[in-house]
Order: C-alpha cells, then sequence, then structure tokens
C-alpha cells in the first residue's frame, strides 16, 4: 500500500512536471509577461528595462532552470492583476470559495444521486426511472451555464427567493452550488441505477433475501456497498472536473469570487504568474485526488490489486 | 446518412401510430422493436431518434442557407427597431424571432450561430478524430515501446482537464473559429487513440489478420484495409458523441469571452452578453439561444444513443434481451458532458 502510494505520487509529479513545462512555454514563448505589467504608454526602454529586471532576456534553458529553482521554492511569482501580491497567496485567497462551492455541490450531488438511483433501480421504467432519464439527458445536454442563468432568472428574478440586489455578488452559494449539483446528480444517479440492478441480480442478495433480511438491509448494507465502486471512480472524476472546468463556468454565471472566477480574470488580464499558480495549484489537488480515488476504490473492494 | 427512396413523413406518421401503443408502455427513446429493414426502418421506429434526426436536419439545412434565408445581416441592427417582440407575441414578421439590445435580428443570430456551432463541432471531429485514430491504431499495431509511451502521452493528458489550459491557449493566440477549433482538437484526440487501439488489440489476434499477414501483406495494408474497417462502427459512436460534447465545450469558451469574437457569431458569447445585459429585462434574448444549443446537443445525444443500439447487432441483442426481462439499460449512460 504504502509503496503503492509513493509510486503514484512520483506519477502524480510527473504530470504536474508536464503541466508546469506547459504553462512555461506557452506564457514564456508564445506570450508576452511584459505587455501587460505596464501601462499603455510605457516606452520601449521601460519594458526592456522591467524584462531585464525579471530575467526575460535570458536564454530559455536559463529561464527554465530559474523557474524550476523558484517551484523549488514555492516561489510562483507576484500577481501583477492583484498588485504585489505573491501569485500562490492570491490563489490560497479565492481557493477556499471555490472549494465551499464544489463540496456543497458534490454533497447535494451524492443526496440526490443515490436515492434517486436507487428508486429507479427498483422498477426501470416507472415514473423515478423516467425522471431519472430525463434528468440526465438534460445532464448531458443542457450548458452549464444556461443552466445557471434559467436557475437566476427562475429563483432570483421571478421568485426573488435570493437576493438579486446591486451587489457584485448576486445571489447565495445555494443557487451556484445546485447549478453544479444537478448535472452531476443526473450522471451519477444512472450509475447507481445500472449498478444496483446488476447487484440486486446476483447471488448474494438471493442469499440475503431467502434468509430473510429486509428490503431496507439488503439495498442499503448489502447492494449498496458493492454499488458504491463505479460510483466512486465517477464521483472523484465529477470533483476534479468541478474544481478545474465546470468551476470557471459556474462561478462566471453567478459572479461567485472563486479559483475559476480568478482564472478567468486573470487570463483576460494576462496575468501569467497568477495564471501559472493557479494551473499549477488545481494540477496538484487533481493529482491528489485521483489517488485518492484508486486508495478508496481499495477500501470499498478488497478484491482490488493496487499496482 | 441519406433518406432512403420512398420514405415520406406520411410514412412516419403511419409508423408512429403503429408503435404509439409500445410506446406508451416502453420508454420514450427506447427501440420500439427489433426488427429487419436496415438502420433506417429502425430509426424510424424509435420516435425520439427520428424527431432528432429531423431536428438535425433542419438545423444543419438552416445553418448552410442562412446567407440566404436570414432575415437581416447578424451583425447589422437598427437601434431604434431594438427589443422588437417576436410574432407570437404580436412581432411582426420583419424579425419573427424580435431584436436584441442592439436591434440586432435575433433569428439571423441564431442561424449564423448554428453555422459556428456546427462547423466548429464538425472540423474538430475530423481533426482529433483522425489523429486520434492514427496514434491509437500505431500504438495498438506497434504495441511494445512505441505503445508505452504514446499511451503514456494520452494517460498524462486525459488526467488534466484540459479547460484551464484551452482557455490559456485561447487568451494567448485570440479566438477564431481556427484557433478554437485545433485547440478542442487538441484537446480531444485521446479519447479516439483510447478506443482505437483497444479495438485493434482484441482484432489483430484474431485468423483474418494473421491470415493477411501469412499472406505478405504490408503493415499498412493490414492496418488500413483489414483493422480499419473493424472501427467504423464504434468510430461513428464515438464520434457522434464527441460532436455533442465539442458543441458544448465551443460554447462554454465563448460563454467565457475566451472562444470565439465579436463579429463572428456565437450562442454562447450571445448567451453571455444577453445575460450581462439583461437577466433582468428580456430574458428572452437568454432562453432562446440557450434553448436551440440545448436542443441540438440533445438532438444530437440522441441519435447517438440510437445509433449505438441500432448499429451494433450485439447491443441490440442486449438490449432485446433486457427489454425480456424487464431490466433496461439507460440510454443516457457513456459519454461526458461539457468539458
Amino acid at each position: 500500500m504504502g509503496r503503492y502510494i509513493a509510486r503514484r505520487l512520483v506519477q502524480g509529479l510527473v504530470v504536474i512536471l508536464g503541466v508546469s513545462i506547459f504553462v512555461f512555454v506557452i506564457t514564456r514563448v508564445v506570450g508576452d509577461p511584459v505587455k501587460f505589467m505596464l501601462p499603455l504608454s510605457a516606452s520601449a526602454e521601460e519594458r526592456d528595462a522591467r524584462r531585464e529586471v525579471l530575467g526575460l532576456n535570458d536564454s530559455i534553458p536559463i529561464q527554465f532552470g530559474r523557474f524550476a529553482g523558484d517551484l523549488a521554492h514555492l516561489d510562483l511569482g507576484e500577481s501583477t492583476y492583484v498588485r504585489g501580491e505573491p501569485a500562490l497567496d492570491v490563489v490560497f485567497d479565492y481557493l477556499p470559495r471555490t472549494i465551499q462551492l464544489v463540496a456543497l455541490g458534490m454533497l447535494l450531488a451524492v443526496v440526490g444521486s443515490i436515492p434517486l438511483g436507487v428508486l429507479a433501480s427498483r422498477k426501470p421504467g416507472g415514473l423515478v426511472d423516467r425522471v431519472l432519464t430525463t434528468l440526465s439527458l438534460i445532464g448531458l445536454s443542457m450548458p452549464q451555464f444556461f443552466l445557471g442563468y434559467i436557475l437566476l432568472i427562475a429563483f432570483t428574478v421571478k421568485l426573488q427567493w435570493f437576493e438579486s440586489g446591486p451587489g457584485p455578488w448576486r445571489t447565495h452559494l445555494v443557487l451556484p452550488a445546485l447549478c453544479m449539483a444537478l448535472p452531476a446528480i443526473g450522471r451519477l444517479a444512472i450509475v447507481v441505477r445500472s449498478a444496483m440492478i446488476d447487484e440486486l441480480n446476483t447471488q448474494y442478495v438471493k442469499v440475503a433475501r431467502a434468509k430473510g433480511l429486509s428490503q431496507r438491509r439488503i439495498l442499503g448494507v448489502h447492494a449498496l456497498r458493492n454499488a458504491g465502486i463505479p460510483y466512486v471512480t465517477l464521483l472523484g472524476w465529477e470533483m476534479i472536473r468541478a474544481l478545474a472546468g465546470y468551476s470557471v463556468v459556474v462561478e462566471s454565471v453567478f459572479n461567485w469570487p472563486g479559483l475559476g472566477f480568478m482564472a478567468k480574470t486573470a487570463i483576460q488580464h494576462q496575468d501569467f504568474y497568477l495564471i501559472q499558480a493557479i494551473v499549477l495549484v488545481v494540477a496538484v489537488i487533481v493529482v491528489l485526488l485521483n489517488i485518492s480515488i484508486d486508495i478508496a476504490y481499495k477500501a470499498l473492494d478488497p478484491r482490488v490489486k493496487l499496482s | 446518412m441519406t433518406a432512403p427512396d420512398g420514405y415520406t413523413a406520411q410514412h412516419a406518421d403511419e409508423d408512429e401510430a403503429l408503435h404509439q401503443e409500445e410506446a406508451l408502455q416502453g420508454r420514450p427513446y427506447e427501440l420500439a422493436v427489433v426488427q429487419h429493414g436496415g438502420l433506417f426502418r429502425d430509426l424510424i421506429s424509435d420516435k425520439l431518434g427520428i424527431a432528432s434526426f429531423i431536428f438535425l436536419v433542419t438545423l444543419i439545412a438552416a445553418a448552410a442557407l442562412a446567407p440566404w434565408i436570414a432575415p437581416e445581416s447578424p451583425t447589422q441592427g437598427n437601434l431604434s427597431n431594438a427589443f422588437a417582440s417576436p410574432v407570437w407575441h404580436g412581432g411582426t414578421w420583419r424579425n419573427p424571432v424580435g431584436t436584441d439590445w442592439q436591434g440586432y435580428d435575433l433569428l439571423s443570430r441564431l442561424l449564423y450561430g448554428a453555422r459556428t456551432s456546427l462547423i466548429i463541432g464538425v472540423l474538430v471531429v475530423v481533426l482529433a478524430g483522425t489523429f486520434g485514430v492514427l496514434i491509437g491504431l500505431l500504438a495498438g499495431y506497434k504495441g511494445g515501446r512505441a505503445d508505452r509511451w504514446l499511451m503514456g502521452w494520452v494517460d498524462v493528458q486525459i488526467s488534466f482537464p484540459g479547460l484551464l489550459l484551452a482557455m490559456l491557449l485561447i487568451a494567448l493566440v485570440g479566438g477564431s473559429v481556427l484557433s478554437v477549433t485545433i485547440i478542442l482538437a487538441i484537446n480531444g484526440w485521446m479519447v479516439y487513440a483510447r478506443m482505437t487501439r483497444g479495438v485493434v488489440l482484441s482484432v489483430r489476434e484474431r485468423p483474418f489478420v494473421e491470415a493477411a499477414e501469412m499472406m505478405g501483406c504490408r503493415p499498412r495494408r493490414v492496418v488500413f484495409h483489414h483493422i480499419l474497417p473493424n472501427l467504423s462502427t464504434p468510430l461513428v459512436t464515438l464520434a457522434v458523441l464527441e460532436f455533442a460534447r465539442i458543441i458544448l465545450a465551443e460554447a462554454a469558451l465563448s460563454f467565457l469571452g475566451l472562444g470565439i469574437q465579436y463579429p463572428t457569431v456565437s450562442w454562447g458569447l450571445d448567451i453571455a452578453r444577453a445575460g450581462d445585459h439583461e437577466l433582468f429585462g428580456n430574458q428572452w434574448l437568454i432562453i432562446y439561444p440557450g434553448l436551440l444549443l440545448s436542443l441540438t446537443v440533445l438532438s444530437v445525444n440522441l441519435l447517438s444513443s440510437w445509433l449505438r443500439v441500432a448499429a451494433d447487432p450485439q447491443e441490440r441483442e442486449k438490449r432485446f434481451a433486457s427489454r425480456a426481462s424487464g431490466t433496461v439499460s439507460g440510454a443516457a449512460g457513456g459519454g461526458g458532458a461539457g468539458l
């Protein structure tokens, strides 16, 4: 187990290294970091002087060496959009908001998807099953930002359940989290449903039933635990994509001040130290989540050999 | 996909009536019966399948003919004509779906937006599909070190969600149909490579491939004449699913302002602009493009779920068996949404 985790961590480092090389190349070689750091009125000499200070006139290998050295010291440069702040501090200022959003969103998704999937599996083709199929088709087909606007129009503008004042933050956490959760509920519940159908047809469930266990115990203790194996994998994926993808869209719709919102802003302002910090932090989280998924997999199913 | 001879709307009506009863009992997207008579017959018997097929054909025709059928230019507006109502809310036929806050004709923008979405979708699927299939064929057929390195590359790229990197690239090179296409292709080829490799690995051990090799076929001929045809069914299904995903990805990038830029029309961009301007006012400006986008993706998804069942004899068998035993496999399973 320990050796396995160590090896996965090394693999994760390779991914992070790949991502950082990629980010380094496209920001330094394709883009011009100084372009947005100085006011438009700055002369060519001033720009060149700034480049010299930042060491951007050195050859690419030397720059990369320095970049790797700074990385080892967790020094990711200073943000130019949030002036004077170390980029990494900015990331950790905004990250908690995104984690709140993703955590509540995923919690809602779990709470919604498991009962829905279990109910649907008990009567395939029934009412719950139809609702589930529709929901999952919507989850597959409706752009998340459009869903966000529908929620905003319905609950903020029409029903006015949530604040819609002139302030910059349109709503409470509930709506963005719901926007995060709804498509995920559809995708996750479908998995619960088909895994439960498979499990309920197995021998051990028949034995449990034959020896007179209650339906609740059969579903909750025996079948659900095994059905949980594919579920956990997919839930992990949902989390990763929520953190590194959906959050940007959802936070933009709801003006939720999290890391995704910041990523969009940083990119629009070509604040490349901040972009780099965001991408690297997200990469680390993604790698750690991936490893956690595999360990959870093992915990749920003792037959799985980690190798 | 072409319409077979003698197919008319009347046939569809008859068929619908014929299967109404079954469709009411079964679930809506389900193939009513597994029957002989080709793919198209199956499609007709699948009500939602045929509905989405007709919707998509109409959309493609409308998008292709946009310069001729659009009432006005999508980027020329008359401010005095802003917020015209749609026909069904008492508007005029001059702007059948109304106009936005700049007086742009909404129908024209929807049509041109469809053009952008469909073109990018097709181009990305072709580009990413070609590259992915070639890599997959190479990895699967060569095996050994080539396989390990290529699949290692696939694993690394797949394990990191591409949206952030795609946003970064587009911010640097600028958003245009071409750049969005290339960047989405860079982000999306891996699934084709994985699937192709899987199929190649299972097919290359089969007797007909061994026979071809024994007869002295060159590797290229073995790969392209004997192995590649086995890919057609899964490849078409995957390509259709990917097409839906790409349309969503383009819309999301454009929505964030990091995709298609102003003079070009994109649904995602239109929704973002309407969301900024009209969240508390004329919400139809958000809802119409959003609805059209959702319906398009929904149709593609439904069509792909029909295709998966209809084009694959094994899936048909499974569907048939599961119907018989009362457990039905989910139609919407598989495939990822969004980014």
